[in-house]
């Protein structure tokens, strides 16, 4: 397919589609309203469901229900109403669904304001819900990549039965760019999904739908139940390993990044996601030009983090200090901090509550930081 | 009839539906709720519905309602029930949804879901038991207690200057332009609870000819957090909560249709 040029939340919406997505559900909130808009206009050509709910705290249950029919199902949103999603995530993560959530993030806490800000990283990353839980966590820093990470969700929240969250920032969300779309989403076979509800009646329970858990309807089997309540507390300690387990295969085999012009001449390594380390592409690129050599290690799965990976990048022998770049103030710095384990001095740089960074404020704490490696970078330069 | 040998001059009268497990339930003695989930596994098998029916659990004392009534189901969290049956329902027109809901879940932590679920005319089935208390937790007052009812939270009684005077659902829900059905009936005498056993098998029969939201909301009883046996229990209920929920229909579409026609 050519590339067309497209607004991020919309190219999100469209590849949804293309993932096969067969049901939507909404509340507006800038700056991701246009997710709805588009969607309700295209879900209806292909076949799916649209609804706009009366909350955030009741599309997240519509999202539970609808889960359990084993369509895929997704709802965008943007920081405060992912807050009021946290419950239904909970709860899709306790009963083992797959669902998608797109945070669009805005400034926080509270209603903060609308400009684009990383500040939900905590509660992405570490789950903003209660219980012993992980979404799976993905951040695009190019429209093209929102579209892949997207796509990429439905597969992984089949894959895993667990809830999967894209989070970018305003600018993704709102910025246009030239995107392509496969003309079909390619994805390996998934298990069957025996678990959904869809009424037995006639039909052997093994083959309902694709989705192993969906709910039916029992006639001729056993009801299948879809539930994240265990007053045992055996059995909830069983529930909960078992979902222990979904995370560390994740760590194993779920992480993503990426790294930009990491060389051995390096003596800082940035780390940083979203659009946030777009701009540090930039910066890099204009001191490379100035002969000074800076790499970047850019986490594309927040969950699972890719520590390791970072780890052996920070401790090589011409890596004098780490400096993590974000839109929020020192969230993904704990992450870092903790994948590097002392090895190398980890310091922070960020604005946050829709200040962002220009390629100048970013180039003058780097410069400052290589000409002096004990430099501790603020706010004030 | 499971056990029972038959004379051929014996009759079979009562049996389980098959839509009941033959379970002992965690009800109290002389709580209501397992008249009502016997009524709604009765009606399931009469309209031969099971293999294509949903059910949804609320937080509360019928949390395990999964475990006494044989079909598909889904717990939802407290007062969000209708949000689930919607997202299933739009996905699965073909099936049967319901959802079982007391009177905190529905008419204080589920106002919204329930208020937009009914007014979107959501093609399901809500059975909203009522009976004036918190019983899970353990007796706190609710949207629905009587005035002067006390309760662990309002030990000397509902005071109406600090908390207002019962939500009427039924009503409050019937105002609505969208919903197909509304009746209140109660379950503490066997005529009421043969003309209960009507209105919910009214109401899942609407919901299989396609129409919109039906809900019946079911006065029932808990001896156990309104500190009385039983039988006082039944006669608390229909002194004092008949009068102030007055039982009947509500809203019926054939009725306002029918009414429609004449004018």
């Amino acid at each position: 397919m050519a590339k067309i040029l497209m607004k991020g939340n919309e190219a999100i919406a469209e590849a949804a589609l293309k993932a096969g997505a067969h049901g939507y559900f909404c509340y507006p909130i800038t700056p991701q309203t246009e997710v709805a808009e588009y969607l309700s206009r295209r879900m209806p050509e292909v076949g799916g469901v649209f609804l706009q709910g009366e909350s955030e705290v009741a599309v997240g249950n519509m999202l539970y229900g609808a889960a359990s029919t084993g369509k895929r199902v997704f709802t965008s949103s943007s920081s405060p109403g992912i807050s009021l999603m946290q419950e239904a995530i909970s709860y899709i993560a306790g009963a083992q669904l797959p669902a998608v959530f797109v945070n669009i993030m805005r400034g926080g806490p509270g209603l903060g304001g609308i400009l684009p800000a990383q500040s939900d990283y905590f509660q992405a990353v570490k789950a903003g819900g209660h219980g012993d839980y992980h979404l799976l966590v993905l951040a695009p820093s190019t429209v093209q990549e929102a579209v892949d990470l997207t796509m990429l969700a439905f597969h992984l929240a089949d894959k895993y039965r667990n809830p999967v969250m894209i989070i970018g920032d305003g600018m993704i969300g709102q910025m246009m760019e030239a995107v392509e779309f496969p003309d079909k989403y390619e994805e390996p076979e998934l298990p069957a999904k025996d678990w959904a509800l869809t009424g037995a009646k006639d039909r052997d329970p093994q083959v309902l739908d694709s989705k192993y858990w969906a709910l039916t309807g029992a006639e001729g089997r056993d009801p299948n139940i879809i539930n994240s309540l265990y007053l045992d507390p055996v059995k909830l300690d069983d529930n909960s390993w078992i979902l222990h387990e979904k995370y560390e295969t994740m760590k194993r085999d779920e992480v993503r990044f990426e790294k930009y012009k990491i060389s051995s001449d390096n003596r800082l390594l940035i780390v940083s996601y979203g659009t946030m380390a777009r701009i540090c592409e930039t910066v890099i690129d204009e001191l490379a030009s100035e002969g000074v050599s800076v790499g970047l290690f850019r986490p594309i799965s927040l969950f699972p983090y890719p520590a390791k990976q970072l780890r052996e990048e920070a401790q090589k022998k011409n890596i004098e200090n780490v400096l993590v770049i974000e839109m929020s103030i020192a969230q993904m710095f704990e992450d870092a901090e903790r994948a590097i384990l002392g090895a190398k001095p980890v310091k922070f740089y960020g604005r946050t509550g829709g200040v962002v960074p220009t390629p100048d404020d970013v180039k003058l704490r780097i410069q400052k930081l290589i000409e002096n490696p004990s430099y501790q970078p603020s706010r004030e330069a | 009839m499971k056990g029972v040998a038959m004379n051929n001059n014996e009759k079979t009268l009562f049996t389980r539906p098959e839509a009941l497990v033959d379970v002992v339930t965690h009800y109290c003695p002389g709580c209501t709720h397992g008249v009502i989930h016997r009524q709604v596994a009765e009606v399931i098998d009469e309209l031969g519905i099971r293999g294509r029916t949903v059910g949804v659990a609320p937080v509360g004392c019928s949390v395990f309602m999964y475990n006494y009534v044989k079909t598909d189901f889904m717990e939802a969290a407290h007062g969000r029930a209708p949000a689930l049956a919607t997202g299933f329902k739009r996905f699965r027109p073909d099936m049967i949804v319901f959802t079982y809901q007391g009177d905190g879940d529905l008419a204080s932590i589920g106002t919204a879901e329930i208020v937009h679920a009914a007014n979107r005319g959501e093609k399901i089935t809500t059975i909203f038991v009522n009976n004036a208390i918190y019983g899970m937790t353990g007796g706190q007052m609710a949207p629905t207690t009587m005035p002067g009812q006390p309760t662990t939270t309002c030990p000397f009684g509902r005071d109406v200057n600090l908390t207002g005077y019962p939500i009427r659902v039924a009503e409050l829900l019937a105002t609505l332009k969208t919903p197909a059905y509304i009746e209140r009936v109660a379950v503490h005498t066997p005529f009421h609870i043969i003309r209960a056993k009507r209105a919910l098998k009214k109401a899942f029969t609407y919901q299989v000819e396609n129409r919109c939201f039906t809900l019946i909301e079911v006065l029932s009883t808990c001896p156990t957090n309104w500190g009385k046996t039983p039988q006082e229990s039944t006669q608390w209920l229909e002194e004092n909560m008949v009068p102030y929920y007055p039982l009947g229909c509500y809203k019926d579409c054939e009725k306002v249709e029918a009414s429609d026609a004449a004018v």
